[in-house]
């Protein structure tokens, strides 16, 4: 069977699996063995080795196995989270990841894993003793590791005693529900009877469902939810729910339905505790009673568990059918048909108001509000948050920290903020460039930072979040700040500053000069950053996505850089101006003032017409020739209008013939034909449906 | 058995020529053009296509031909080239044909009075000649 077709999802997938695995081991490392972490990376993992045996992958699927063992004997206890074996399955992560990319880039995904296979196989490293087995899970006897790691046949066995039900579990159900009684839960068994002559069946079966997600989570039922939603039981079915209530606030909460019978309920927390209790007499012998209530007791379950109380059952129900992929060239092709429908709409409104039917204008009015409905809805559905792009930073950091010997905590907030794919796409390298530059020379050695009275943790806060129709990305570091001496010094050095210009320099304009090229105030060249490509490369990226980037810092206390985006790329502000009979589009960014002037106030310096604007001189550009412009017989005024435009500290002033006004623009690229003109940096629809052409302001300078 | 090739025929200063019909989207009437600064002169401009900003090639111009104000028998012949669309400005365009595929050949190795370098062959029709364009060779400005 040809798999080549399905290459495109497993990668997208194994992608999302291993950024996953990343996360989770991320965690892992901080709450050295959270039950539900485990859980995770053991699901990815085995989600990842199904996929790519099935598409042939064989490396792929042979280290994913590899890691399942160890994975396996994390979740029994056989062996501890240690440093050392999570270094070991991040190396067989990015091992997988460079497997991934190989695909992608048209290899086999063949790699050599052997090595790596050797050592998951040889267990755990030398410092990582296995835990003896009297102190397993010891002086609680709660469902620990070992208790949950109890297999079927042990669970139903225990079932099986209760003669209650005879329902099976699988392994992630049995977590969910033990998890639950660890946190004070009950668990029970609803037989719902239904009426015979019940015409909806399904119907009365979503109102329990109802009724009960109320008052607990429903873990699972027989039938499955959706055969029981298409009507494929009799007259009964089978729930397991979690709640706090007592079984007959349970039955209370059924009784107010029609055509249902008495339902049956049974508790079955105790099969689970009693099971655990039994377990751990089992394997300890005398220890003390069952305290199921008590989860800080359990030495190693302990901090994940406590980090994510009752969210984990309702976190935990599948979502899957909620989301549905969709290639952005589908949603670009849906954003220009509504874009064309606002235009046909136009059109329409002008033959309304001609024609002057009387029932015109109001159905026009509807449509009006839906197709603006309709276009912000779309805008909304290609926005991404922006978690796409941050999420892969805390693995980053973790690394650099580790090679540097820093103790950094990386803390990122506002991951939820959405902005268009397109900013999403381009913001990723600069956010590097910006934390590498605080790992680096912003936070200190833990020692340098005890002897500044620091914690030895330093801090690194990424955050984002929105301010009108912007965006804002802070990356802040609790470090040693800039140095506003040593950057002017190096800045005279390079001869970018000279002695007379730097004594009138404050504070924050010596601090702006680090963006200058080739300045670098890194002592020590490392291979993370400080070959002084870094901050002027990100600075002119900023610029080119039409944002500003501005810097703040105190020495000794920390340096904060502040991003300011827009929300989107693909819809901008713009000034229409017309050249003759031709219109073009300005985008605001660029754009400083708009002045207009008389034809004598324009003077020549070296064949350069130039204005005094305020003092200083403003060269002028011709538009009409630099866009060839045919002449036409247009009226022309007595006055020029000019608009300022600039970028970074270069200033230029366009002569244009008349400035339409302000308008929100679609950006629409002209196509590979042509697709580098220098002057022009797309197309966009106006009002009428004529295309008009943006001006590259960053080009033309 | 043989297969038929379709293509679209259009005038270009009374030459008739040929496009794979496989290769064209749509034929519509004239539109506004927005001219475009600083590129080839064969490009007229763009065109608003249903909200995507599409270029424009003059094929008069394109094939050194004399200029022609267009006018209503004009035809711009939209293009799909691999992700994006063309469209080629023509005197006109109408019929869809089909040849027998013997009854394509390959191009004359004599001098003809029209471009050479653009044509894959020359479809015979009774005694129409249609010539047959390589758009490779034609987009490759």
């Amino acid at each position: 069977m040809d798999m080549s077709q399905y290459r495109g999802m497993f990668l997208e997938e194994a992608r999302e699996h291993l950024q996953k695995l990343n996360e989770a081991l991320l965690e892992l490392e901080d709450s050295h063995g959270g039950r539900t972490t485990l859980d995770e990376i053991f699901r990815s993992a085995h989600t990842l080795k199904g996929m790519s045996a099935t598409m042939g992958y064989n490396q792929i699927a042979e280290l994913t196995h590899g890691m399942e063992d160890v994975l396996q004997k994390l979740r029994s206890g056989d062996i501890e989270v240690s440093t050392d074996i999570v270094d070991l399955l991040f190396k067989c992560v990015d091992s997988l990841d460079s497997m991934v990319n190989d695909i992608t880039e048209g290899g086999s995904g063949s790699k050599p894993v052997g090595d790596l296979l050797q050592r998951l196989k040889s267990g755990p490293a030398p410092d990582t003793v296995p835990l003896p087995a009297g102190t397993a899970g010891a002086g609680d006897g709660v469902p620990g590791p070992e208790a949950n790691e109890s297999r079927k046949d042990h669970l139903s066995e225990g079932l099986e005693q209760n003669q209650i039900i005879s329902v099976e579990f699988n392994e992630y159900e049995k977590n969910l529900i033990k998890q639950a009684i660890d946190q004070g839960f009950q668990c029970y068994h609803l037989v719902v009877n239904i009426d015979k002559r019940c015409v909806m069946k399904s119907a009365r079966a979503f109102m329990v469902f109802k009724k009960l997600e109320e008052i607990g989570e429903i873990i699972k039922t027989i039938p499955s939810v959706q055969d029981i939603e298409e009507e494929k039981f009799e007259t009964s079915f089978e729930l397991i729910i979690i709640s706090v209530e007592s079984a007959e606030v349970i039955r209370n909460s059924l009784i107010s339905i029609t055509e249902l019978l008495e339902p049956h309920i049974k508790s079955i927390t105790g099969v689970f505790t009693n099971h655990a209790k039994r377990d751990s007499q089992e394997d300890e012998g005398t220890k003390p009673p069952v305290q199921p209530k008590t989860p800080e007791n359990d030495d190693k379950t302990g901090n994940g568990k406590r980090e994510e109380p009752a969210a984990c059952p309702v976190q935990s129900r599948p979502k899957a059918s909620q989301t549905v992929r969709v290639d952005t060239a589908r949603l670009d092709n849906l954003m220009n048909l509504v874009g064309e429908l606002v235009i046909n709409k136009g059109r329409l409104e002008q033959i309304g108001r001609a024609s002057e039917l009387p029932d015109l204008p109001e159905t026009l009015e509807q449509m009006d509000r839906v197709t603006s409905e309709l276009q912000n809805v779309v805008m909304k559905v290609r926005m991404v948050p922006i978690d796409s792009v941050f999420c892969r930073f805390p693995r980053m950091v973790r690394d650099l920290a580790r090679d540097l010997g820093k103790e950094i905590e990386l803390v990122i907030e506002g991951k939820e903020t959405e902005l268009d794919r397109t900013v999403i796409d381009e913001i990723g390298d600069p956010l590097v460039h910006l934390l590498r530059n605080s790992i680096d020379h912003g936070i200190e050695e833990p020692a340098a930072r005890v002897a500044a009275g620091k914690s030895e943790q330093g801090r690194l806060t990424l955050s984002a979040r929105h301010e009108g129709n912007n965006v804002v990305i802070e990356v802040a570091d609790d470090g040693k700040g800039l140095n506003p001496e040593e950057i002017k010094n190096k800045a005279l050095e390079k001869g970018l500053l000279l002695p007379d210009e730097a004594e009138e320099l404050d504070h924050d304009s010596i601090i702006r000069l680090i963006m200058q090229p080739g300045l670098s105030t890194a002592e020590k060249v490392t291979d993370i950053s400080g070959r002084g490509v870094g901050l002027d490369a990100v600075k002119n990226k900023i610029e080119t996505l039409s944002g500003s980037i501005s810097i703040n810092s105190t020495p000794g206390e920390g340096t904060k850089f502040k991003i300011q985006l827009p929300l989107t790329l693909a819809i901008i502000q713009a000034l229409l101006v017309k050249l003759e009979a031709e219109t073009y589009a300005i985008p605001l960014s660029f754009i400083a003032e708009t002045t207009s002037l008389m034809p004598e106030q324009v003077n020549k310096i070296q064949d350069q017409e130039v204005i005094l604007l305020r003092g200083d001189v403003l060269p002028l550009v011709r538009l009409h020739e630099i866009l060839q412009v045919p002449p036409a017989d247009v009226h022309r005024e007595e006055e020029i209008n000019v608009v300022v435009v600039k970028k970074g500290e270069k200033r230029v002033g366009l002569i244009v013939d008349i400035l339409i006004g302000q308008q929100e623009i679609v950006i629409k690229p002209l196509g590979k034909l042509l697709g580098n003109i220098p002057v022009i940096a797309g197309g966009t629809i106006l009002g009428n449906g004529q295309v008009s052409l943006i001006i590259d302001v960053a080009g033309l300078l | 058995m043989e297969s038929d090739i379709q293509v679209i025929s259009c005038t270009v200063a009374e030459e008739e020529y040929a496009i794979d019909i496989r290769n064209v989207q749509e034929i519509i009437k004239l539109l506004d053009i927005t001219r475009v600064p600083r590129v080839c002169s064969c490009i007229e401009g763009v065109i608003n296509l249903r909200g995507m900003v599409i270029p424009v090639m003059n094929m008069r111009k394109r094939f050194c031909l004399p200029d022609k104000t267009p006018d209503e028998t004009s035809r711009i012949v939209i293009i799909n080239w691999g992700e994006s669309m063309i469209g080629m400005l023509v005197d006109s365009a109408s019929e869809v044909i089909r040849l027998p595929e013997h009854a394509v050949e390959s191009p004359p190795s004599v001098k003809s009075n029209i471009n050479l370098e653009f044509f894959s062959g020359i479809g015979k029709l009774g005694n129409r000649l249609l010539i047959m364009l390589d758009l490779e060779k034609v987009f490759d400005i």
